[in-house]
């Protein structure tokens, strides 16, 4: 029969009978919940960017890459052999059930102006397959037709960045601008990505026809070669079983024999990204646990207070013992002192916390994200470990022999 | 059946080497309604005996019965229960909650007990104006004086309705006047109320308030005499 917001206020009235006391004890709750909410937010601030690097690298990933890589991993002239081509890219797309969309690509970088404007950015030379590919809509306009393709002509999709730098406020669609001095029309405006997963400004480009490219700004002595290919598989189940049927396909397309290494590279983008975000995700819960570790030290300190705390008072508890106070009437008045000092201290602590996330964002210019899943973990922690640092001297307490308690001096 | 019955109450404290017989066959019963006073030597065991007649304490031997009830069997929580309803203290240092509003300290009993707000907050104030000090409810204990001290720890005694107060030197800390104010407080209490006092003090002034005297000395029970009540 414990009267809850009676005892709560007696709890509060003896701790602010010790003002000065209480909020230093506080102020380890206080660091220790700010320390895990902060580092919580670092970390959650940067698997959510990786997260969205991948979703904006395009799902289901694959790409194929000329050369091949010994198993030590050394570049056995990988891009210096023009083993890829616009047909493999095709027989792939027939051939292997587990693929949704090939993108092959020719790229280089070429200066681009428009009026008195000019930009250098790189020049992508593929198929229509690539907005498919790396799940990029248009922001407006078209994208490039079958004729386009086929033709070879000298149409182009043109990043955000690349607008802004060229056009500023003006519409670019139906404009023309100069590609290594060949006229190009822009039909099309590619929707915002941001920065890529290395950092890159993914906006910061301009699509071409593939055959475009290869004929009239990057031709080579081969015709029809490719630089790279992505691959969009059907599914994430369906990542391996892409990777075997285009190693096969190239392998018998590239004549290759049983004892011959693979004269190109198959990349599973996505799984390794993936990792990535995993390892982000474990160095968040490091960072956690670490910062805990400060809240623990917290604990200690609360549990130090009310261990003196409960020797000054030895005579109040023996009064409350000579009038009736059970066992748990006395742990329960400690163990709510210990445990409102902990909640207190872990509510200034997630304010201090996501203020200092605040900062570390505005200064640092860290994608920090205060979730509500730490908020919650770090408010339970800290009552919990109110609770647990608090049972052991409000267990002394309630041991107390009465008359021992009462002649106390 | 007496309301209080001690059966051969031996208490020892073994300091080192040294053995300390603070209580040594103490048997004596006690019936309800009675007033009753110890007296004896500084030293003698008075406060020993009545820590265990509070249930505060254990005898090292022999039985205490409380209303019939042998108290040795008793744990921990039953024996809190027992002083929460069965058994009022007063001390001789009062023994108020610091920064604890006098009305606050009064129904502390009551908050262990369980009773609900509005009869807790009726039941302090009846008992505060039964000592005289219903404006004085919102006081703080220092800025009581100490009789007004001690009538807030009698309210707090007398508040669960127990049927014994059990005082140790309650007068020990009042000068005379305030003294008397006391003492006739406890015979009204033992008169109209019919509750069960008993209380030590070394003031043979005092003792002839009760109607029962017990003297202890070494901690031996050596008298035991009733007298005609003086007072009242
Ligand atoms: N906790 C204890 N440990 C050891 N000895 C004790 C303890 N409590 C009491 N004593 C001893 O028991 C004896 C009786 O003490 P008690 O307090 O009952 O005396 P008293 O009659 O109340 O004396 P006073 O009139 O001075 O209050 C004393 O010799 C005292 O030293
Ligand atoms: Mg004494």
């Amino acid at each position: 029969m414990v009267n809850v917001p009676w005892t709560a206020r007696l709890a509060l009235r003896a701790l602010k009978a010790n003002k000065m006391r209480t909020l230093l004890t506080m102020l380890g709750i206080i660091i220790g919940v700010a320390a895990v909410i902060a580092m919580l937010a670092v970390g959650t601030g940067a698997t959510q960017q990786l997260t969205e690097q991948i979703s904006s690298m395009g799902s289901n990933l694959l790409i194929v890459l000329p050369g091949s890589t010994t198993s030590g991993g050394i570049r056995m002239g990988a891009g210096t052999q023009p083993t890829l081509t616009a047909g493999d890219a095709q027989a792939i797309l027939e051939e292997a059930p587990a693929v949704d969309a090939v993108a092959p690509v020719l790229s280089g970088t070429a200066q681009v102006v428009y009026g008195h404007q000019n930009w250098s950015t790189g020049i992508v030379g593929t198929t229509s397959s690539m907005l498919t590919v790396r799940d990029w809509p248009l922001a407006q306009g078209r994208g490039f037709s079958g004729a386009d393709v086929k033709n070879a002509t000298k149409v182009c999709l043109m990043g955000q960045t690349v607008v802004d730098n060229l056009f500023g406020d003006e519409d670019p669609i139906g404009k023309n601008i100069k590609i290594q001095n060949l006229p190009f029309t822009v039909v099309g405006v590619l929707s915002v990505k941001g920065q890529s997963a290395m950092g890159q400004d993914q906006d910061d480009t301009i699509m071409v026809p593939l055959t475009t490219a290869q004929r009239k700004l990057f031709g080579t002595a081969f015709p029809g070669m490719i630089r790279i290919m992505l691959v969009k598989a059907k599914d994430t189940s369906e990542l391996d079983n892409a990777q075997t049927q285009i190693t096969d396909i190239l392998r018998q397309r590239h004549h290759i024999g049983q004892q011959q290494d693979d004269d190109f590279t198959v990349r599973n983008l996505t799984q390794i990204m993936q990792a990535a975000e995993q390892s982000t995700k474990i160095m968040t819960l490091l960072l956690g646990a670490i910062a805990s570790v400060s809240l623990l030290v917290g604990g200690i300190g609360i549990m130090n207070i009310m261990l003196v705390s409960i020797t000054e008072r030895t005579r109040e508890i023996g009064i409350r013992m000579a009038i009736g106070a059970k066992t748990w009437d006395i742990r329960f008045q400690f163990l709510m002192e210990a445990f409102i000092m902990s909640m207190i201290g872990g509510i200034g602590g997630i304010a201090m916390g996501m203020s200092g996330s605040a900062v570390l964002s505005k200064i640092a210019g860290w994608p920090v994200i205060v979730s509500p899943f730490s908020i919650l973990l770090a408010f339970g922690f800290s009552g919990a470990v109110g609770i647990f640092f608090g049972f052991y001297p409000a267990y002394k307490a309630s041991l107390l022999n009465p008359i021992d308690a009462l002649r106390y001096e | 059946m007496a309301l209080i019955e001690a059966d051969k109450i031996s208490k020892k404290y073994t300091l080192g080497d040294v053995e300390v017989n603070a209580l040594r066959d103490v048997s004596l019963t006690i019936d309800k309604g009675e007033f009753v006073s110890i007296m004896g030597a500084s030293g003698s065991g008075k406060s020993t005996f009545m820590n265990i007649l509070g249930c505060l304490d254990k005898p090292t031997s022999g039985r205490y019965l409380l209303e019939g009830i042998d108290i040795s069997g008793l744990d921990r929580d039953e024996l809190a229960e027992i002083r929460n309803v069965k058994i009022g203290f007063v001390f001789q240092g009062f023994n108020l909650l610091p920064r604890t509003q006098a009305i606050e300290n009064v129904e502390l009993p009551m908050f262990y007990k369980g009773v609900a707000t509005q009869e807790r907050a009726e039941r302090a104030m009846d008992a505060l104006s039964m000592v005289g000090l219903e404006t004085r409810a919102k006081h703080y204990p220092n800025q009581l004086s100490g009789g007004q001290q001690q009538r807030v720890a009698i309210a707090r005694a007398l508040v669960n309705e127990a049927p014994i107060i059990l005082a140790d030197e309650p007068t020990g800390n009042l000068d005379t006047k305030t003294s008397v104010e006391i003492m006739d407080l406890f015979q009204r209490l033992n008169v109209e109320n019919g509750i069960t006092i008993i209380l030590v003090t070394h003031e043979s002034d005092i003792a002839e308030w009760s109607r029962r005297t017990i003297r202890f000395m070494d901690g031996q029970l050596m008298l035991d005499e009733e007298r005609k009540a003086t007072h009242g």
